[in-house]
């Protein structure tokens, strides 16, 4: 368990260190969920250009692979802008048996440096 | 997408990383994103104050995967000229990589009101860096009050419509010429519609030695009152309706990017968002703003396209 | 000329010159060839950002001059530059000063250590170009290091070792290297300076924490921070400050083997057996030392501290240089409007925690409001009311036209 630092072990000048947001799981947030139908899906990109979570997940060749839950905050515009109809959403909801972190990708979570000793 | 590869990006790290907090379907994250995947260099990263900045940056994590630096709300010009300095001295030196570039950003607040002073100066200094603006016409970090960038009509927490006044009586002012004024070699103005078009303007901007500005219209959800699913549909109205001119001033010459073939009334921009739906309500029909609006919209047009040779 | 400085003579390690505070300011500047310098010209400060104009176009030196267009960008612009690495100077005086002051405790923060020459002038309005201590003393709790020069050369050794006090790891906090409005800045007289390799040496080389432009090891400055980590991010920063004492009487050490001067946080004046003492800062201690030789020739025990490190406020020192003395007059050069004045705060505050060892009374002077001069007769005045121990509570105003007769 991680312990918020105390005043003599923070970093100089109010910085910190770069992409660190990477352990803060906005996925938290949503009320309700995109499900890509790769079926249907032509990886045409035009969710992974558009998401402002960078949340739409592509392998090398730039192929759509799957929506990362851990970031994905339900804006709905990756739906909105599939021309095939590959992504419906679905309100949260329907996923309240599931357990653990929605996206499960990354293991700290927000705030776990905060006020834990 | 025309003349960009969409494809081959996927593969890069973007300077914008995931888990900031901006709103579900914020525009701003997308103009930055989008803007990002078109520079290959290296690149630090100033911000004024605002959601943007805020939002990236809450203690301990930042989004940034570059170096990144805010320091207040109306003086990020002269932070990034700072920065720009610093890099050409100690470069002399041998301290540092070679070809970093520089990119601030802010949003209308601090760009064209507050910061215009620290803007103006540094585009008139020359430092070789890119501004942009993501303008969402208003001050949303604060809560959605107007700025110099609302438009007429518009609805916002310091120019509310009333029984009396039907929302800001003024209009925006037209900072990408106040830009091109300055005599700088890259101006741009664009907006989410056409991801292609946002990307080779902000690789443009940076690829181009000197200072560079480019103004992009994002939507605010809860400012204009959409869906933010719409976000894209919002912004291809502003384009079709030329509500906002997608165009470039590069040395000196206008070149509209994007001439709709047959443009929408300013009128369905306006009804798409609950920002302007007092001017909608039957009791109000404020026919005569909405015919203001568009009078306001061609006046521009005409005035852009008096200056500016058609798109190619 | 001590033996010490014939040798240094001989080494043409040193010449004098007749010079300005503000030129041995800008000198001192030429010769630290700092990386970036961003400043916006006001009165009495202007000759700084000019003369360094004028070596940047000579070629003297390598630095990125910016010529910013107001206080506020040329504060800024600074602070970009030093946390992205760069060795960072500046210079300004009153109004720019104010309108810098919402950038001084952010530099503060970011640790930037940038070496700043406030040449102090009184703060409008109404509108008054002469020295006082107005402008500096609302930036007393920005954070910064407040150093506060006698004369030129104080300046210019001052401006050397701020380079490494401000820079030191220990302390990586910025520095006002503050001196008095056309009293200092624009008279002349002699200065020494060190040869061009001497600062360079002395100086060395900045080697930044955490510099913006190490693109490899991105870090990000001035986050959103919540009540969760702003309290330890503030106590982190004030460490630095809390440092300085120390590490200056270190570099003031170093600098004192090449100049023979020393420049302790107190200058003592015949302190050590006064009845009475006067507590003051900047150019006008010489007419105080002055009135202390004159009444001792008189049989009266008088001496005078000049308080030259403002921030950190040396307390410690102060209260063991003044406990037992039977009156303290300090003189203020700038008011606390419905407050006690600056300086005398400080002074009476430090001496609270040693009351119980003695009380020692503590009377409150301003003076030299809007560049007024203070002369021998107002000073003998002040040690007057001292024996009289007739001071009152409130602040006494010296050389002031009073209906009342108090301006005498």
């Amino acid at each position: 368990m991680s312990c918020a630092p105390c005043w003599q072990d923070i970093l100089p000048g109010t910085i910190t260190l770069g992409a660190s947001s990477r352990s803060v799981e906005t996925g938290l947030w949503r009320s309700v969920r995109p499900i890509l139908d790769a079926g249907k899906c032509v990886s045409c990109l035009r969710c992974w250009v558009q998401c402002p979570d960078s949340s739409i997940q592509t392998c090398d060749g730039g192929t759509v692979q799957g929506i990362d839950m851990f970031f994905c905050k339900g804006c709905g515009i990756c739906a909105a802008v599939c021309p095939v109809g590959a992504i419906s959403i679905r309100p949260e909801s329907d996923f309240l048996e599931e357990t653990g972190p929605s996206g499960g990708v990354n293991p700290v979570k927000v705030g776990e440096l905060v006020g834990q000793c | 997408m025309g003349g960009v590869n969409v494809r081959e990006l996927t593969g890069r790290n973007n300077p914008l990383a995931e888990g900031h907090r901006m709103c579900p379907g914020c525009g701003a994250p997308t103009a930055l994103r989008q803007a990002f995947m078109g520079i290959d260099d290296p690149v630090v990263v100033v911000g004024a104050t605002g959601c943007l900045e805020v939002s990236t940056t809450v203690y301990p994590y930042s989004s940034w995967r570059v170096p990144f630096m805010h320091v207040a709300f109306e003086n990020a010009g002269a932070a990034v000229s700072g920065v720009a300095a610093a890099h050409k001295a100690m470069g002399r030196r041998g301290l540092f990589r070679d070809g970093i570039k520089f990119v601030a950003f802010g949003g209308d607040g601090g760009t064209y009101d507050i910061g215009l002073q620290s803007l103006s100066g540094a585009l008139e200094r020359g430092h070789d860096f890119t501004y942009i603006c993501y303008n969402n016409q208003g001050y949303m970090n604060t809560g959605a009050q107007r700025s110099g960038a609302t438009p007429r009509s518009a609805s916002s927490t310091t120019s509310p419509a009333g029984r009396l006044i039907p929302g800001k009586l003024q209009r925006a002012k037209n900072l990408t010429e106040i830009a091109a004024a300055h005599d700088i070699p890259y101006v741009a103005q664009t907006t989410l519609h056409d991801p292609s078009d946002l990307i080779k303007k902000v690789r443009r901007a940076v690829e181009t030695p000197g200072p560079a500005f480019v103004n992009i219209l994002v939507p605010c959800a809860l400012f204009w009152k959409i869906d933010p699913a719409d976000q894209v549909k919002i912004c291809r109205l502003a384009a079709d309706s030329r509500f906002w001119p997608i165009y470039e001033v590069a040395n000196g010459e206008r070149r509209i990017s994007y001439t709709p073939k047959k443009p929408v009334p300013v009128e369905d921009f306006l009804r798409a968002q609950g920002r302007y739906s007092h001017l909608f309500t039957d009791e109000a029909n404020r026919r005569d703003l909405i015919d203001q609006a568009q009078a306001d919209v061609d006046a521009e047009w005409e005035k852009l396209t008096g200056n500016a040779k058609p798109q190619s | 000329m001590g033996s010490a400085e014939a040798v240094l003579f001989e080494d043409k390690r040193l010449r004098r010159e007749m010079t300005s505070g503000n030129m041995a300011f800008a000198e001192a500047m030429r010769q630290i060839n700092p990386d970036v310098v961003a400043a916006y010209p006001i009165t009495p400060s202007t000759e700084i950002p000019m003369k360094f104009a004028e070596f940047v176009a000579n070629g003297l030196v390598d630095t990125e001059y910016i010529t910013v267009e107001s206080e506020h960008s040329a504060i800024t612009a600074c602070v970009g530059a030093s946390v992205s690495g760069a060795r960072v100077m500046t210079a300004s005086s009153a109004n720019g000063v104010a309108l810098m002051h919402e950038i001084f405790p952010i530099a503060a923060a970011f640790r930037a250590p940038i070496v700043f020459g406030l040449v102090n002038r009184s703060l409008g309005a109404p509108v008054n170009i002469n020295c006082d201590h107005s402008d500096s003393m609302p930036e007393r709790d920005s954070g910064w290091i407040q150093i506060y020069c006698e004369d030129a050369q104080e300046v210019y050794d001052t401006a050397l070792l701020s380079i490494r006090l401000a820079e030191h790891k220990d302390v990586l906090t910025p520095i006002f290297v503050c001196q008095d409005g056309f009293i200092t800045s624009h008279c002349y007289e002699p200065v020494e300076f060190l040869s061009d390799e001497a600062v360079k040496e002395f100086v060395g080389l900045r080697e930044a924490v955490y510099p913006l432009l190490d693109v490899d090891n991105p870090v990000s400055y001035g986050s959103f921070v919540t009540s969760e980590y702003y309290f330890e991010i503030k106590r982190n920063q004030i460490e630095g400050m809390n440092n300085a004492i120390r590490v200056d009487g270190e570099i003031s050490g170093d600098l004192a083997r090449l100049t023979g001067r020393e420049y302790p946080p107190l200058d003592c004046y015949r302190t050590d057996d006064a009845d009475y003492v006067a507590v003051i800062m900047s150019s006008a201690t010489g007419v105080v030392k002055d009135v202390a030789d004159e009444l001792r020739a008189r049989g009266i025990k008088a001496g005078c501290i000049r308080v030259r490190m403002f921030r950190p406020f040396p307390s410690k020192e102060i209260s063991a240089a003044l406990s037992g003395k039977k009156g303290v007059a300090v003189l203020d050069r700038s008011a606390s409007p419905g407050g006690v004045s600056p300086l005398a705060a400080e002074v009476k505050s430090a001496l609270y925690m040693s009351c119980r060892d003695g009380f020692v009374p503590v009377f409150e002077f301003i003076y030299g409001l809007g560049g007024r001069d203070l002369f021998p007769d107002d000073v003998k005045a002040v040690f007057e009311k001292l024996r009289a121990g007739n001071c009152g509570c409130g602040a006494s105003y010296i050389g002031l036209r009073d209906k009342m007769g108090g301006g005498d």
